[in-house]
């Protein structure tokens, strides 16, 4: 029990504590009255998960409801130097692992005549195609937040920009590294044996104080844009272990390796046509190196049937040189998807895809579909399911777990 | 001295261009309000940079503060007086750049009324020309001509521009469609002079005679000669804008 004056004494040395926080980073870059000053921003919004069947696996629940919050705080100094905060934390009913708390951006970024360079949390994407996102690496994948690995978990860093005529240089030094989530025993969309994540190991020593280094040059040479890359530390995708936890039940522990990866991505626009292609090779994961490699095209018809709508048409196609042993659900398939743009005020999009595996009957959809309803609520609808999955498929133990996502949230 | 409409047609669009030139860079801050034809409206807040390009279109920035759920989506746009312009979109959830495909400029601009075509700068070497009559709009005497697009792609047969003998201010765009049927009407309103010398619209209204829905465009807060520089206008600074 508290008296309330004693809590609102807490509450102002709380207030004022962040105002001397806020108040020394002012000081340190000279506040300017035309910046974006203390913007504060975000989502919050509730998402329901549901399942077309009743679960496969043992212990876990049929469907799920959770609540998730976004918020972001945002300063501008002069400039244009600039600090962020974005936390994050989602609350699942069914599954305790997929109740998280994460920072995904908290960084000062300082911009400099000849270079930017920005110190802490956050996200950088790399890659070109829709359907997988081969070479992207800096972030780890939020893999409980959904199964597309879109998601991602804040990456510390210090990241030195240079932007030049001839292109722009990217270093990053990342001191720290973040395992990957993954459902419990009670979600769905997990394998079948469950993922304890307590019991990673690491090749490193160091485990995940081990420091990962990054180098990116990309530019943009008329209708191309290119991008190359070398990355040196942690692979951020683990390869799954057997073994039994205390009580002698089989799980799957993660194991996080040294590798070694080359990336490469380009894209070549050419009238409606837009053309990508990702590629990486990778040494050190499982002493199989490998090459792996996506790539396709978009075609956009514009102002389809005299109305404002836009529709694309996107094939891809994911090959893996690792075949069957390779640790991603995907790797000799081919993909189609299409994109409808509405181009109406409430900015409704529709994604409409079919990934098939080339070497089998395997083959999964997806449905991604948004729509904003005033000024503030919108409204996402997410459907994906996968057919013939044969017993050795990544994708067999998700078997029963087609489902559509269905998320509201607002916006401020 | 006889000079054909054509001739005429071209030396007011050369003069117009002239008079626009050397202003180097501004940013204005823009309210974009869509109406559909029962009336129900949708606002944008959008701010826009723009660096004049010597020899070759302007290079801008357009970047979404609201409605919130786009909050942090830019647009780079580098246009080219020949050829397709240069596109990339920044998504803020996924911290992705895109590049997008230019060529079908008839697409809408963000949702609205306005084309791409009719937003992106407008260089003397897209259009053929033909002077068609003097005529006096709003009190303003104006040249009336047309223009043809050139480039591919574009959503229009013909343009039916209105521009003051004065000071060279567009006042009114009839757009054609590609079967030639009225399209859509651009009125161009409150224009202010900066730096003495550039003329500047507060609004400009867009209507669309074949759907009924219309776009209003309130511009504010113009600034010239801000100090915008090309290194403003690449991948890292669409990355961080907002």
């Amino acid at each position: 029990m508290s008296l309330p004056g004693h809590r609102k004494y807490r509450r102002r040395l709380f207030r004022n504590r962040g105002h001397l926080f806020l108040a020394i980073l002012a000081l340190l870059f000279f506040p300017n009255k035309n910046a974006t000053a203390h913007e504060l921003s975000g989502f919050a919004g509730g998402e329901a998960r549901l399942f077309d069947q009743s679960a496969i696996q043992p212990g876990q629940k049929d469907h799920s409801a959770s609540f998730v919050a976004q918020p972001e705080y945002y300063h501008e100094f002069a400039g244009g130097s600039s600090f962020t905060f974005v936390p994050f934390y989602r609350l699942d009913s069914a599954d305790e692992a997929r109740t998280h708390f994460d920072i995904r951006e908290l960084t000062l970024l300082w911009l400099a005549e000849d270079f930017e360079l920005r110190l802490g949390v956050r996200k950088v994407f790399w890659g070109v195609t829709e359907v997988v996102h081969l070479i992207d690496i800096i972030n780890q994948t939020d893999l409980v937040e959904n199964i597309d690995t879109e998601d991602k978990l804040g990456q510390p860093m210090v990241n030195l920009s240079v932007a030049r005529d001839w292109g722009t240089m990217d270093f990053f030094m990342l001191p720290f590294f973040r395992e990957r989530t993954f459902p419990g025993r009670s979600g769905r969309l997990r394998t079948a044996l469950v993922v304890d994540t307590d019991r990673a190991v690491y090749e490193s020593a160091a485990r995940e104080w081990h420091t990962d280094w990054a180098v990116r040059y990309s530019n943009t040479f008329g209708d191309w844009d290119a991008g190359i890359y070398h990355f040196i530390g942690t692979g951020r995708r683990p390869t799954l272990l057997r073994g039994t936890d205390s009580s002698g039940t089989p799980i799957l522990i993660p194991f996080y390796e040294q590798i070694n990866q080359t990336g490469l991505d380009l894209s070549y626009v050419a009238g409606d046509w837009l053309w990508k292609l990702e590629a990486l090779y990778r040494t050190g994961q499982s002493s199989e190196d490998y090459f792996s490699g996506t790539g396709g095209f978009e075609y956009t018809f514009t102002r389809i049937y005299e109305t404002s709508m836009d529709l694309g048409a996107l094939v891809e196609v994911i090959f893996d040189e690792r075949g069957d042993n390779a640790t991603t659900p995907f790797k000799n398939d081919i993909a189609f998807a299409l994109r409808l743009t509405v181009n109406d005020p409430e900015s409704t999009e529709v994604l409409l895809g079919w990934v098939q595996d080339v070497t089998s009957n395997a083959r999964s959809l997806f449905l991604e579909t948004s729509r904003r309803f005033g000024d503030h609520w919108k409204l996402s609808v997410e459907m994906r399911a996968s057919f013939s999955q044969p017993a050795s498929a990544l994708l067999f133990s998700r078997r029963a777990d087609d489902f559509a996502r269905i998320e509201l949230n607002y916006y401020f | 001295m006889a000079e054909s409409p054509e001739e005429k047609g071209l030396a007011i669009a050369v003069e117009d261009d002239k008079r626009d030139n050397g202003f180097n860079d501004f940013t204005a801050n823009m309210v974009m309000i869509l109406k559909n034809r029962q009336g129900e409206e949708s606002t944008r807040y959008i701010r826009n940079k723009t660096l004049e390009v010597e020899g070759d279109g302007d290079k801008s920035l357009v970047i979404f503060d609201r409605p919130r759920d786009v909050k942090g989506t830019a647009l780079l746009n580098f246009t080219h007086k020949t050829g397709s312009d240069d596109q990339w979109l920044f998504l803020p959830a996924l911290k992705r750049v895109k590049r997008i495909s230019s060529s079908n400029k008839s697409g809408s601009f963000m949702g609205s009324e306005f084309a791409y075509e009719d937003v992106t700068s407008q260089e003397v070497e897209k259009y053929n020309y033909k002077w068609i009559r003097d005529e006096t709009l709003n009190g303003e005497e104006c040249f009336v001509f047309e223009r043809y697009p050139v480039y591919k792609n574009s959503g229009y047969t013909r343009q039916v521009v209105w521009l003051d003998k004065n000071e060279y201010r567009i006042y009114k765009i009839d757009f054609y469609d590609r079967k030639n049927a009225l399209l859509k009407t651009q009125t161009n309103k409150g224009y202010k002079q900066y730096l003495d010398r550039y003329w500047q619209p507060d609004e400009m209204f867009m209507k669309n005679h074949q759907t009924g829905k219309s776009t209003l465009l309130i511009w504010s807060n113009y600034k010239f000669r801000t100090g915008l520089k090309d290194k403003h206008f690449n991948r890292n600074s669409l990355k961080r804008a907002r």
